[in-house]
């Protein structure tokens, strides 16, 4: 492998798709793209006509064996980026990015498991590029996906989801609802912690890898629970969104 | 001031126009209490605008200072002992 600069370029919108009301997927062709691992974000830069710049990072949602780029991308109403990417691009426009970026909060199918991941809202973006790989690859490695959303219209990735866990009876999801609950609601209604991590999670001796990303807070909290609770502070890499994002 | 406590994978992109190697899964080791991991498990404190600070999670000694000024990066490494890059070349 070439050492390389991560260079500035231009991708094509091929699509732009609802997931919940705040969230929106941008389907991207990026040309020379030369692939990623799952886990991996982009940078993703606005100019306004005056040459003021924006930039924010963004997870990549889809698994390096798609065809295309995907970035699943939660509007915050007081943003400077995500309000254009959600609100205003469409297909058929360009989006100047950079990337992929980041070779830490990776996962691949040979790293094994068993694969623990705790996402809080949109921080489920990139542990979906990882579930996504995952069944690409017919990897067998048992995983749990353990999903903090305010509410149920909030949970991203709902159906796709329930359809995986449906044929895969070694990967489960696990949600939380932290705001409302619909009607006859059976699962967990509070935050992430140490006593829902004890229930869902792996026992610290299985060893079991783990990926948490989602707003700052959320992320010590899942993250020092974890450790609390006696797993190996190696293999619980984290990654925190901030707690504004952009 | 719109300060942001993060990861080191944070800062992958900022580094990536200094450096040519992949550095989050770089390991280090802290000049102030020598503390060895990988950057991308350390702290990012990422100031829009100005510049990037990577910081020892242990300590919180500044490992990696970084800013932009008028189309000049400037990198402050005091705060490491060393740096193990993995060779690309195999």
């Amino acid at each position: 492998m070439q050492p390389r600069r991560i260079l500035w370029r231009l991708a094509d919108v091929i699509e732009v798709v609802a997931e919940t009301p705040r969230t929106k997927s941008l389907v991207l062709e990026v040309p020379g793209w030369e692939g990623h691992k799952a886990g991996q974000h982009v940078d993703v830069r606005l100019t306004a006509p005056d040459g003021y710049r924006a930039q924010r990072s963004y997870s990549i949602a889809s698994s390096p064996e798609d065809e295309r780029l995907m970035l699943t991308v939660d509007r915050l109403d007081d943003g400077e980026v995500s309000p254009y990417l959600t609100d205003v691009l469409m297909a058929g426009d360009m989006l100047e990015l950079r990337g992929p970026i980041g070779g830490y909060f990776t996962w691949e199918a040979a790293d094994g498991g068993p694969l623990f991941l705790a996402g809080g809202g949109s921080g489920v973006v990139p542990l979906m590029a990882m579930i996504r790989h995952r069944v690409a690859v017919g990897s067998a490695v048992p995983a749990r996906l353990l999903y903090s959303s305010r509410s149920y219209e909030e949970i991203i990735f709902r159906e796709e989801l329930e359809d995986l866990v449906a044929r895969d009876g070694s990967l489960e999801v696990i949600h939380t609802l932290t705001r409302s609950t619909p009607e006859g609601w059976s699962g967990y209604r509070k935050r992430i912690d140490a006593e829902m991590l004890e229930e869902v999670g792996w026992l610290p001796k299985e060893r079991s890898l783990v990926f948490v990303c989602g707003p700052t807070s959320f992320v010590e909290g899942v993250a020092d629970a974890l450790v609390g609770l006696g797993h190996d502070p190696a293999r619980v890499k984290t990654e925190r969104f901030g707690a504004t994002g952009g | 001031m719109d300060e942001q406590r993060l990861d080191g994978n944070a800062a992958a992109g900022t580094l990536g126009e200094v450096f040519s190697f992949e550095v989050t899964t770089a390991h280090y080791a802290c000049e102030g209490c020598g503390k060895a991991d990988q950057i991308g498990a350390a702290m990012v404190y990422e100031v829009r605008g100005l510049g990037t600070i990577v910081r020892c999670p242990s300590c919180d000694n500044a490992l990696i200072r970084l800013a932009h000024n008028r189309g000049r990066h400037w990198i402050d490494l005091r705060g490491i002992r060393y740096l193990q890059v993995e060779d690309a070349a195999g």
